[in-house]
């Protein structure tokens, strides 16, 4: 796995490859810097989803519900705070959304936890179950995020300081956009750190491939999967509360419709597979951009064709797991 | 006498809707060397995994040095000093070699002085040290999944077809290192299909069939008695054509 660098190989090819079909540079530049956003957006939401997968087997459909509870919860932050959001300082920009991306992930984890001991723990080992059971907490949540925030879609502007774009010449980066990409890189070199340098990351990795033998090792595998739930739960609502205000408005079906990207792209990087996942969200992020600019049309159906393509070449994923 | 290290008593386990076990009974002897013999499916894999709580006993108790450890998770029985080589290996694929055993030292990094004399005895396990574990050879794997459970000192070492794949020199190596632990720090339960390997490490013997010990006692008498041989494991002359 280590050496495989093929897949890797694929994000610039693809770049590439859309440079002539787009024509001109300009607008190819701030495609593909979008696509680098959303895609690392989706990978902060699905890396926790892969991890959880690979641990235990556990398929969790109700991960949207924690991407939607960040979105709400760092979107009511954000109206409260909003003359720190519409000052002229980014200090106070970020000192609002500071508190509510913190927010977002600490109730997302702390759901992330009720919903590991309540929903998914009885059903360990069952996938039909499970699929029942998680995808009834996704509408259960929705319905309840209806009842607290009402039904209607909530408006969010970013903040000053994120609004515009840097322009070079005739190229329009937008600040946002910029950020997204920031903080998607910093996630995941510290999960890539985390999981190469550290004795947790060792489990995880070892686990993902044979819980059982880490058991016969002595360490208790259920511990380090509840752990790992509730990480990846707060990474979805960091993801939400990202998500929310680059859509600039949040509506509580959020968490379903970037669910499906998100699973996509955990099955397009292989399930279990973090790496996988980074390679697959960046690939769904550029595809849906470069598509959405190309052929509006047919943009929906990219990803999944993306998929199909992907999976045919590598039926198990870019980055097969090795299971026991 | 002392009590023996580990004990079976009635143990019946199932996989699933089928029977596997139907009452094992056996004995290991503190500070000895435990052969479990039986043809091919008489239920030795079972027994060890039922041991480490891997499958669940669904009647019957298992007592590892005085206590019932029938119904411990399975971490918690590997943390009494228990360790297991599987018969599958189960090497952890994407780690190095020096991963998977920073990863079975529990209780820090891995003793330079233990892993020297490891070395001494599996040289390729120091030659690909950074290698990921699934690029070795079977032989290899075999060496990596035994020096995980002896690369900090355990108690019991179950360990299951450790023969399996290597060769001569090797084997030899691993006849070494086996009495050395057996003579120092550890009690060992082996099951092995290789007789000869067999006769010469064991101090005593538990042949399964069909999911039950149908004879335990000392290896030399064992090792002598062709007509049970034939009859228990269908060992002997008659056997191979
Ligand atoms: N996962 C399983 N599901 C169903 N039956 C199983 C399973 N594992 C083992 N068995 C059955 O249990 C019986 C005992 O198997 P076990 O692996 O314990 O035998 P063994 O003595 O280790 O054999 P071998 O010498 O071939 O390794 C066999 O009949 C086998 O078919
Ligand atoms: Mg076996």
């Amino acid at each position: 796995m280590k050496r495989d660098w093929l897949p890797l190989l694929l994000i610039p090819a693809l770049m590439i490859g859309a440079l002539p079909l787009i024509g001109s540079p300009a607008s190819w530049v701030t495609l593909t810097v979008a696509g680098l956003a959303m895609g690392l957006m989706i990978f902060i939401m699905a890396s926790g989803l892969t991890l959880t997968f690979g641990l235990m087997d556990v398929l969790n459909f109700g991960h949207g519900a924690f991407i939607a509870v960040g979105a709400f919860v760092a979107a009511s932050v954000m109206l409260a705070l909003a003359p720190w959001m519409t000052a002229d300082s980014i200090w106070l920009n970020l000192a609002a959304i500071g508190p509510a991306v913190l927010a977002a992930m600490v109730v997302s984890g702390v759901l992330g936890l009720a919903f590991e001991r309540v929903i998914v723990r009885p059903v360990y080992g069952q996938h039909l179950k499970q699929i029942l059971v998680t995808t009834g907490g996704l509408i259960v949540a929705e319905q309840l995020l209806k009842v607290i925030w009402g039904p209607d879609q909530i408006t969010l502007s970013r903040p000053t300081a994120l609004r515009g774009a840097f322009l070079f010449g005739d190229v329009a980066i937008e600040k946002y956009r910029v950020l997204a990409v920031a903080v998607g890189l910093v996630v995941f070199a510290a999960l890539a750190l985390t999981l190469n340098r550290t004795r947790i990351g060792l489990l995880i990795r070892a686990g993902v491939e044979n819980g059982e033998m880490v058991e016969a090792l002595g360490y208790r595998i259920r511990r380090l999967f509840v752990g790992v739930f509730v990480v990846g739960s707060a990474l979805a609502g960091l993801g939400g509360a990202m998500w929310g205000l680059y859509q600039e408005t949040v509506t509580a079906a959020i968490g379903a419709q970037v669910a499906v990207l998100v699973f996509i792209v955990i099955i397009i990087g292989g399930l279990g597979s973090v790496g996988g996942c980074f390679v697959g969200a960046l690939l769904v992020g550029l595809t849906a951009n470069y598509i959405g600019f190309l052929a509006p049309k047919v943009a929906l159906g990219s990803n999944i064709l993306l998929m199909a393509l992907v999976l045919l070449w590598r039926p198990q994923g870019l980055y097969p797991v090795a299971k026991r | 006498m002392a009590e023996p290290l580990l004990s079976l008593r009635g143990v019946q386990t199932h996989i699933g809707r089928y029977h596997i076990l139907h009452g094992v009974e056996f004995d290991v002897a503190e500070g000895g060397l435990t052969m479990l013999l039986g043809r091919n499916g008489a239920g030795k894999t079972t027994t060890l995994r039922t041991i480490m709580g891997m499958w669940r006993a669904a009647a019957g108790e298992i007592r590892f040095d005085g206590r019932d450890i029938t119904h411990l998770p399975t971490p918690d029985i590997a943390r009494l000093g228990i360790a297991y080589v599987p018969e599958s290996m189960a090497i952890f694929a994407d780690l190095t070699v020096q991963e998977n055993l920073v990863l079975a030292a529990r209780s820090g990094p891995p003793d330079q002085k233990r892993l020297d004399w490891i070395f001494a005895r599996f040289e390729a396990l120091k030659r690909f040290w950074t290698l990921p574990a699934g690029l070795l050879s079977g032989g290899q794997k075999q060496m990596l999944a035994v020096a995980r459970a002896i690369v900090e000192p355990r108690r019991l070492l179950l360990i299951d077809e450790p023969t399996k794949g290597l060769a001569p020199a090797i084997i030899a190596n691993m006849i070494d290192a086996f009495r050395e632990l057996k003579d120092g720090e550890s009690t060992l339960l082996v099951v092995e299909q290789n007789f000869a390997f067999a006769r010469q490490l064991g101090d005593s013997v538990a042949v399964m069939d069909d999911g039950r010990v149908a004879h335990q006692g000392g290896m030399a008498a064992f090792a002598a008695d062709s007509a049970l041989q034939q009859h228990l494991l269908g060992l002997g002359m008659g056997e191979h054509q």
